[in-house]
């Protein structure tokens, strides 16, 4: 069989594009590297161009690549997802002053799409270790850019240990479920799984290894202690990319090994794992966010209980289950990096991210703080933004698959997080400070990725149809 | 021929003795000297499968081979944090590492 290459088209054009920045980058004058920003941004919005007009996957999911990659519709809109994460990251970058000079940054930050984009697609245990590790070690790098920076560097040091330990134990974990089943292959490692002929007790063992390492990429309880210090440490743009695009690609893996090598009818043991890690982590992230006083902090622990409700999606197992897991992460990226810009926007002018020093700021730039508004308001699921609709679709699917107490735990965490959420903008709205009549000037590109991200927020809660198409789609890609 | 048991069992005793290295010590360069006795623990029960399993199949082979990379890259980026580190606070002890805490 020959090989397929457009359906690593997207891979093949990043690693073009990493090449491109990185000459670019040394023939620019140093008083012109700001454009790369710019340069990345729009060489991703052609890569994910290039996606939908030629690496779109058929009907039927292919195995291409000796097995190591899947073609398929999960696949594909998983990589867009990705891809328009980093593109709106590197918008937001313009403007700080220790990355957008670096050109290494936008390299690094395109090769851990590339890594992203493959752990989308990976349907080998070899392809999946070497793509969270190609997505994760650039991220490490980025998280501490800021050499001269003591929290950027500590938060590249633990993310890196972090990191490091939990991979390991994921690749054991990965070791030991090659030796059960004789192959690395995880549609045919199924087939081991549910032969019956191997102790349950050791499937669950390898289960646990491996969910240690993708819960250090979506950051669910008990594998979240470095997202609060790394969040709050790294460069802000880089806290957004790690927040939406690999999070994303997280789960993306997440939902695909659950799906196609532990399915329900085989041990349903492994989903009450899923289920119970989704529940702590809901509970445990929400509780804690609710005594921050810096933001950065506070969205880390949010994003560990977004991480709880996605996973009540996998938990369900079911078409619609992957299905919300889809609609809400998509929601959730673009949610997330509105937030993200006002932080990155707001902290260019005031040099704070200190939740107090955000009073006011409605006086200051009422647009950033209806932007906060509506992303604050998005993550906490009021209708009619788009986490309302994203937050029904999981509590939707947990309910069908009899989960019911899922749901429950679900509901409740929606309440205790929409506290949070309102105190900071009582800050914003009711608070006043004695710099109100100093303006929070918003530089053009980061105006444009924020309302592209805001309109999102907005038609993905009203005009919910075509992403619900796509999540379909890329849902049915995994059955 | 040795029962493949006895590999797992020395690579579980190499995983645990990594895992306690990287939970215990202080010193940074130890934390990553554990988690390499981890990969390293990896490596014998991949080929041990291999070796007791399908001969003709490689994907343990190649498995390992990937873990060997990926180990060495994880390292060199590892060691580049540890010496930004130590220039900002001469310091490689974990313990010490805590500005950022609530």
């Amino acid at each position: 069989m020959a090989p397929n290459y457009l359906a690593i088209l997207p891979e093949i054009s990043l690693a073009v594009l990493a090449f491109i920045l990185l000459v670019i980058d040394l023939r620019l004058p140093q008083g012109r590297k700001t454009v790369l920003a710019g340069i990345t941004a729009a060489g991703l919005a052609a890569v994910m161009v290039l996606t939908v007009l030629f690496a779109r996957p058929g009907a039927a999911p292919e195995s291409v690549w000796g097995g190591m990659l899947r073609h398929d519709t999960a696949a594909f809109v998983f990589r867009l997802i990705f891809l328009f994460g980093a593109a709106v990251t590197a918008l937001f970058t313009i403007g700080w002053k220790q990355i957008e000079k670096r050109g290494e940054f936008y390299v690094l930050m395109v090769l851990s799409t590339l890594g992203m984009t493959l752990m989308g697609a990976a349907g080998d245990l070899i392809m999946l270790f070497l793509a969270i590790e190609t997505a994760s070690i650039p991220l490490y790098v980025m998280a501490g850019f800021m050499t001269g920076d003591d929290k950027s560097t500590e938060s590249g040091f633990k993310y890196l240990l972090f990191g490091a330990l939990t991979s390991s134990v994921m690749v054991y974990g990965f070791s030991l479920l090659y030796g059960f089943g004789g192959t690395t292959d995880i549609y045919k490692l199924a087939a081991a799984v549910g032969s019956g002929e191997l102790p349950v007790l050791g499937l669950l063992g390898a289960l646990v290894l491996t969910l240690a390492g993708f819960g250090f990429k979506i950051a669910a309880v008990p594998f979240h202690f470095w997202a609060p210090d790394v969040y709050e440490g790294a460069p802000t743009p880089v806290t957004a990319f790690l927040s939406t695009a690999s999070k994303a690609a997280g789960f993306a893996v997440v939902a695909r090994f659950m799906l196609a090598t532990f399915p329900a009818e085989v041990l349903p043991q492994g989903l009450s794992v899923i289920a119970l890690i989704s529940v702590l982590s809901m509970t445990l992230g929400n509780a804690a966010a609710l005594s921050q006083k810096n933001i950065k902090r506070m969205l880390a622990y949010s994003s560990i209980a977004h991480a709880g409700y996605v996973l009540m999606g996998v938990a369900a197992a079911s078409l619609l289950g992957v299905t919300s897991v889809v609609y809400y992460l998509a929601v959730y990226l673009v949610t997330n990096l509105a937030a993200f810009g006002v932080v990155i926007i707001f902290f260019n002018t005031a040099g704070s991210d200190e939740i107090k020093d955000y009073a006011g700021l409605s006086r200051r730039s009422p647009a950033l703080a209806l932007a906060l508004m509506l992303a604050f308001l998005s993550l906490a699921g009021v209708p009619p933004l788009g986490g309302f609709f994203a937050k029904i679709l999981v509590f939707a699917a947990a309910v069908e698959a009899g989960l019911i107490w899922l749901a429950i735990a679900g509901v409740l965490n929606a309440i205790l997080g929409l506290y949070y959420y309102l105190m900071v903008l009582k800050v914003i709205y009711l608070d006043r400070s004695e710099k109100d009549d100093q303006p929070v000037p918003v530089a053009r590109p980061h105006a444009i990725a924020l309302v592209v991200c805001l309109l999102l927020v907005v038609f993905l809660g009203t005009i919910f149809g075509p992403m619900y198409d796509w999540s379909v789609l890329a849902a049915s890609g995994l059955f | 021929m040795i029962p493949l048991s006895w590999y797992l069992l020395l690579a579980a005793a190499l995983f645990a003795v990594g895992l306690f290295g990287v939970l215990a010590r202080k010193n940074a360069i130890a934390i990553l000297m554990g988690v390499e006795l981890m990969l390293n623990a990896v490596n014998i029960n991949l080929v041990a499968f291999w070796r007791y399993l399908d001969v003709q199949a490689i994907a343990g082979h190649a498995f390992a081979v990937m873990v060997f990379a990926v180990a060495a890259a994880e390292v060199a980026v590892g060691l580049a944090l540890v010496i930004s580190l130590y220039r900002r606070r001469q310091t490689v002890a974990a313990d010490q590492i805590d500005l950022l805490k609530w």
